[in-house]
């Protein structure tokens, strides 16, 4: 009996394979316009139509499944047994520190045989990929979802929440969560907000580049992210990733700060309005930031772990209908995060649905799509208006923070007022009264 | 070392080529940078560090391994002209060239190969930095066809397009990183793959050339050094199948080869002599003595240069090997050569020294070395090897020696060897494991329609044979020149020219063949003139703005002078021509110097004339203008 589910093949090719009793792993022999193949059956992912099989010399080639196409069983195939080596002897100097992971691969075994990636998220495992952290911390690992980062919701955002603080309450020197970074800064700030008075540093922890692959920037940043994570003289919620396109230092984003900037580089990560906390190089952490919390062991976490997810991002643009703001309103939305022009703008033809909005107990607050820079509505008439008709401004907090902190405003309490002044408090180092410049000193030839 | 020739069949010589060749397409295989090189400073560095993947099976490549342990970095160095975010493994690789793929699938037709309906990218791991993603992108368009060659048939496994490799520029720190460009990386390969069934030298020579042949008349194969690269397996019975990387020139094939079978034959010599000898892997110690204190007052350069970094010098005896470390195995490269190369690979050492060698040639002292030998507590039979480095480097290197030397004992180690320009080859790496290759999942699968096969198959490159008898008809080639045409690389050129430039036919071909040919002889880089170039020269001559007698030298003025054009060589070598207001007062004159003559020959003296003109204008002037102004002033 075959065991074609999951692999991907359908119609004729499944018919052919099927008949020929096949399953992924088995080596066939396929004839086909007078020229015999013979390779291993590999499993076929997205369209096409073709039998994909992997020849001896490692290639893979398709063949197309026709009627005129002859498919033989000449081989069973043999599943690759992994036997994890035996986890190192754990140095009891060292820190201990709890890897947990989200979903993706922070790091992975290549099965060869069919280019199947898999997770190695035992510590045993770990210690394997990535030997360096042997030295650097006791690990222990815990797996907590297996999603991809766009299918997280705020629900999880509040499990990981209540997971990583009864770990540390356990007493733990630092806890890594590896993440898949589409919405690991999302992440960062839902557990900056859901975790406060942190003892220990919490370190989110992904990877541009899959780990399968010898070029990933996942254990650079997962070594970075594992140091700061045991030793940092912080206890915050962080973000570690790749300062530049090269693999020498891990900088340490603070939670509420970070946004991710570039489709694909390795520093896609970048503090915006603010400074990474930290950096880490060679194994050193220098800390890069003039204020933060201080790590304290004895420090009593308080939880605050609930979202609502009844909040909307509304992104202004030139031509917004304001009906979009009513839907909401309708749909029974609590707050509405506007992503305003500029200083803090949107269309006048839109204050009517605001104000209806803000009449109805729904908490409207703005931050800017500028990204970077602080809004200002005192400057211009709109955005005057805008705050007669009760719009919170976020200050320098950019929208998916400000998104992610309405939702954790409105978790806390259903009374706008107190969530109105949950969101204006400065609650884990969302808002900077200072707006720093990130400019350098001229070269010595550019002036006196 | 063998000095009667090797009898091949005899040796049981089996060979097998690898021929890749830059394609000549727009952009680069997998994103839409030009294939172009650069050679200035670079714009952009950047600094990466390459782990070994862990396969399903906990297996990793050893001598990736190694470095990994090692701290090898890689600086990568780019510009913007040539690399994009794809290059720099920043950005996903964009779907793959078409037009790279089509001209794979011209040239695997001509072989007779059969397309595969459905192409796969793969990545191959290569993890000494050359590629910065760790692997190789490489990809099967046609499997399992045949040439012909002389009466042979040679059997074509594969034709493969993959990505060339970044190229590299150095080491520094110790060779502890390793400087690569990445301008190359990405450049479409072709690769073509014979069976292994060529059993000589001479013969994997002529099937090269034919390989070459075809991949030239698809017309978009890149030219010139560098473009094309020659990868060989090379195995006898009882010795090893060695892959030979990088040989450049079509010509070195059957030294490389002979060579390659003269080393097997050396090292199963070894092998027997150390048997006899009873020594044995166990006989091989790696007990490392620290004889830098007998070095502290050398004369020797190299070690003195050591000694005052406060390196060490550290030294192995090797048990019974006196005499086979000098053991001449290629021209100029002896067993110790072989340790040597290890040495250089594992241990980042400059080279070695060894007692087999003439120590004194590099102010090494008979007492010194007198006193070395009893460090080592080395008897008469024994060898010894001592290298001077930094600690780490040397423990490596004498390591990797002793390794070699227990190989020795036992068996003719399997290893991928780079080619010299000589002919002779070196060490390179131990040949990587065969499970290496695993799915590229950001491109998706091409499917090759029978639709395109026919486009192709319709406009197939004419084949040699009907070549040159169209050749012959024409242009009024002879079969010599037509044939030396085929085989040449200018042949594409060759039609452009002498259908546009208004020159005859046989003097392009007898330029672009001979001409070229003698010139090569005489160490002038052709390459180095670029098709646009050789075009607006015969341009030029068709035009009466250059005496065909002055091709050759225009052409050697261009090759030494990269970046310069025809105008600036033309004005270095004092070629411009005479115009016809130039030449007015020149005839003239000479009219008038040659009246009596003249008077007395009459229309007869126009032959003297003519020559006594040309004499002073050769090579400036059209002679036809000559004649044509000379008529005229005698009417």
């Amino acid at each position: 009996m075959s065991e074609l589910e999951g692999s991907g093949y359908k119609g004729k090719a499944f018919q052919l394979l099927q008949q020929a009793d096949c399953s992924v792993g088995d080596i066939l022999k396929i004839t086909s316009k007078g020229k015999t193949y013979e390779g291993i059956l590999i499993p076929r992912f997205g369209e096409g139509v073709a039998i994909i099989i992997k020849m001896k010399s490692g290639y893979n080639i398709g063949i197309e499944a026709t009627t005129e196409v002859k498919v033989e069983k000449i081989g069973k195939g043999t599943v690759p047994k992994f036997e994890a080596p035996q986890l190192p002897k754990q140095k009891p100097s060292l820190p201990h520190v709890v890897i947990m992971s989200t979903g993706g691969t922070i790091a992975s075994r290549v099965d060869y045989r069919t280019g199947a990636v898999r997770s190695a998220m035992s510590a045993s495992d770990l210690y394997g990929v990535v030997p360096e952290l042997a030295d650097i911390a006791r690990v222990d690992t815990e797996i907590v979802y297996s999603i991809y980062s766009e299918n997280l919701t705020p629900q999880n955002w509040t499990e990981l929440a209540q997971t990583v603080a009864k770990r540390i309450e356990q007493g733990v020197d630092g806890v890594v969560i590896a993440h898949g970074t589409d919405t690991m800064a999302y992440t960062s700030a839902a557990l900056s907000f859901a975790l406060q008075n942190l003892p220990v540093p919490v370190i989110l922890v992904g990877a541009q580049r899959s780990s399968d692959r010898p070029s990933s920037d996942a254990a650079t940043n997962l070594i970075g992210a594992v140091k700061a994570a045991g030793e940092a003289p912080f206890a915050e919620v962080g973000l570690a990733m790749h300062e530049t396109v090269s693999d020498i230092a891990t900088v340490i984003h603070r939670g509420t700060k970070v946004r991710k900037c570039h489709t694909s580089r390795r520093d896609t990560f970048k503090s915006v309005n603010g400074f990474p906390i930290a950096k880490v190089q060679n194994l050193q952490i220098t800390i890069t930031s003039d204020s933060y919390q201080k790590r304290d062991p004895k420090r009593k976490i308080t939880l605050k772990p609930h979202f609502n997810d009844k909040v909307a991002l509304v992104k202004f643009h030139p031509g917004l209908d304001p009906a979009v703001i009513d839907f909401y309103v309708e749909k029974g939305f609590k707050g509405i995060l506007l992503e305003g022009s500029g200083l803090g703008h949107v269309s006048k033809f839109c204050f009517d649905a605001i104000k209806r909005a803000t009449a109805k107990g729904v908490v409207v607050a703005l931050a800017s799509q500028c990204i970077w820079g602080r809004v200002d509505m005192n400057v211009y008439d709109t955005g005057r208006d805008l705050l007669s008709f009760g719009v919170v401004p976020l200050e320098d907090m950019f929208p998916e923070t400000g998104l992610v902190k309405l939702m954790w405003a409105l978790g806390q309490t259903s009374d706008p007022k107190e969530a109105t002044a949950l969101l204006k408090a400065n609650v884990a180092g969302e808002y900077s009264p200072r707006t720093l410049p990130q400019e350098e000193k001229l070269p010595n030839e550019g002036g006196n | 070392m063998s000095k009667t020739p090797i009898d091949y069949a005899k040796v049981g010589l089996k060979c097998g080529l690898e021929i890749h060749q830059q394609l000549n397409v727009n952009s680069k295989l997998f994103c839409s940078c030009p294939p172009d090189l650069f050679k200035e400073d670079p714009e952009i560095t950047f600094l990466r560090r390459l782990r070994p993947t862990q396969s399903e099976l906990g297996q990793v490549d050893p001598a990736a391994f190694f470095e990994f342990q090692k701290g090898v970095k890689i600086l990568y160095e780019a510009n913007r002209k040539s690399s994009c975010l794809v290059e720099m493994d920043e950005e996903p690789p964009h779907p793959i060239n078409l037009a790279a793929v089509e001209v794979v699938l011209t040239a695997s037709l001509m072989m007779n190969m059969q397309p595969v309906d459905e192409v796969h990218v793969m990545r191959k791991t290569v993890i000494d930095g050359s590629n910065t993603t760790g692997f190789q992108r490489t990809t099967i368009i046609a499997l399992d066809g045949w040439i012909k060659v002389g009466d042979k048939t040679i059997p074509m496994q594969a034709a493969s397009l993959e990505e060339d490799a970044a190229r590299k520029t150095g080491t520094q720190d110790e060779g502890k990183t390793i400087r690569y460009r990445i301008d190359r990386l990405g450049i479409p390969l072709i690769e073509v793959a014979t069976a292994p069934v060529i059993y000589s030298p001479q013969e994997a020579q002529e099937v090269a050339f034919a390989i070459g042949r075809i991949l030239r008349d698809t017309g978009k194969v890149m030219r010139g050094l560098g473009t094309i690269r020659q990868d060989l397996n090379v195995s006898i019975p009882n010795g090893a199948l060695i892959e030979i990387k990088g040989v450049q020139e079509l010509e070195l094939i059957s030294t490389v080869v002979e060579y390659e079978v003269q080393r097997q034959l050396g090292l199963i010599a070894i092998k027997e002599e150390l048997a006899k000898r009873g020594i044995t892997p166990e006989s091989l110690k790696p007990d490392f003595a620290d004889v830098t204190a007998i070095f502290k007052d050398t004369k020797s350069k190299v070690i003195r240069k050591a000694v005052d970094k406060k390196q060490t010098v550290l030294a192995v005896k090797l048990a019974g090997f006196a005499g086979l470390t000098g053991h001449e195995l290629m021209p100029n490269f002896r067993f110790g050569s072989e340790l040597s190369d290890r040495a250089k690979f594992w241990g980042r050492v400059g080279g070695i020294f060894h007692t087999d060698e003439i120590l004194a040639n590099y102010g090494i002292t008979t007492e010194e070395v007198a006193t070395l030998r009893k460090a080592v507590d080395a008897a008469e039979g024994d060898a010894v090897v001592f290298v001077a480095d930094t600690a780490e480097n040397t423990q490596d290197a004498l390591k990797a020696v002793v390794d070699r030397c227990q190989e020795a004992c036992t068996c003719i180690p399997q290893e991928t060897r780079t080619a010299k320009d000589d002919g002779t080859t070196r060490y390179m790496r131990p040949r990587p494991g065969a499970a290496r290759m695993y799915p590229e999942t950001d491109i998706p699968p091409q499917p090759i329609t029978a639709e395109l096969v026919e486009k192709v198959q319709a406009h197939l490159p004419e084949p040699a044979d009907k070549k040159l008898t169209r050749l012959i008809k024409q242009y009024g080639l002879n079969e010599k020149l037509a044939k030396q045409l085929i085989d040449s690389e200018y042949i594409g050129l060759f039609e452009e020219t002498a259908k546009t430039s208004g020159v005859q036919a046989s003097t392009v071909a007898a330029f672009l063949t001979e001409t070229v040919k003698a010139l090569q002889r005489d160490g002038i880089h052709t390459s180095h003139v670029s098709d646009e170039q050789i075009s607006a020269i015969f341009k030029a001559v068709g035009a009466g703005e250059l005496a065909k007698e002055a091709l050759a030298d225009v052409f050697t003025w261009l090759s030494k002078n990269e970046g310069k054009n025809l105008q600036d060589a033309i004005t270095a070598l004092g070629l411009k021509m005479f115009t016809e207001a130039d030449l007015v007062p020149i005839i003239d004159r000479i009219v008038v110097a040659n009246k009596q003559q003249i008077e007395k020959l009459g229309k007869n003296a126009f032959g003297m004339l003519m020559g006594a003109a040309m004499k002073e204008v050769r090579g400036k002037a059209n002679p036809e203008l000559v004649g044509k102004l000379l008529r005229e002033r005698l009417k």
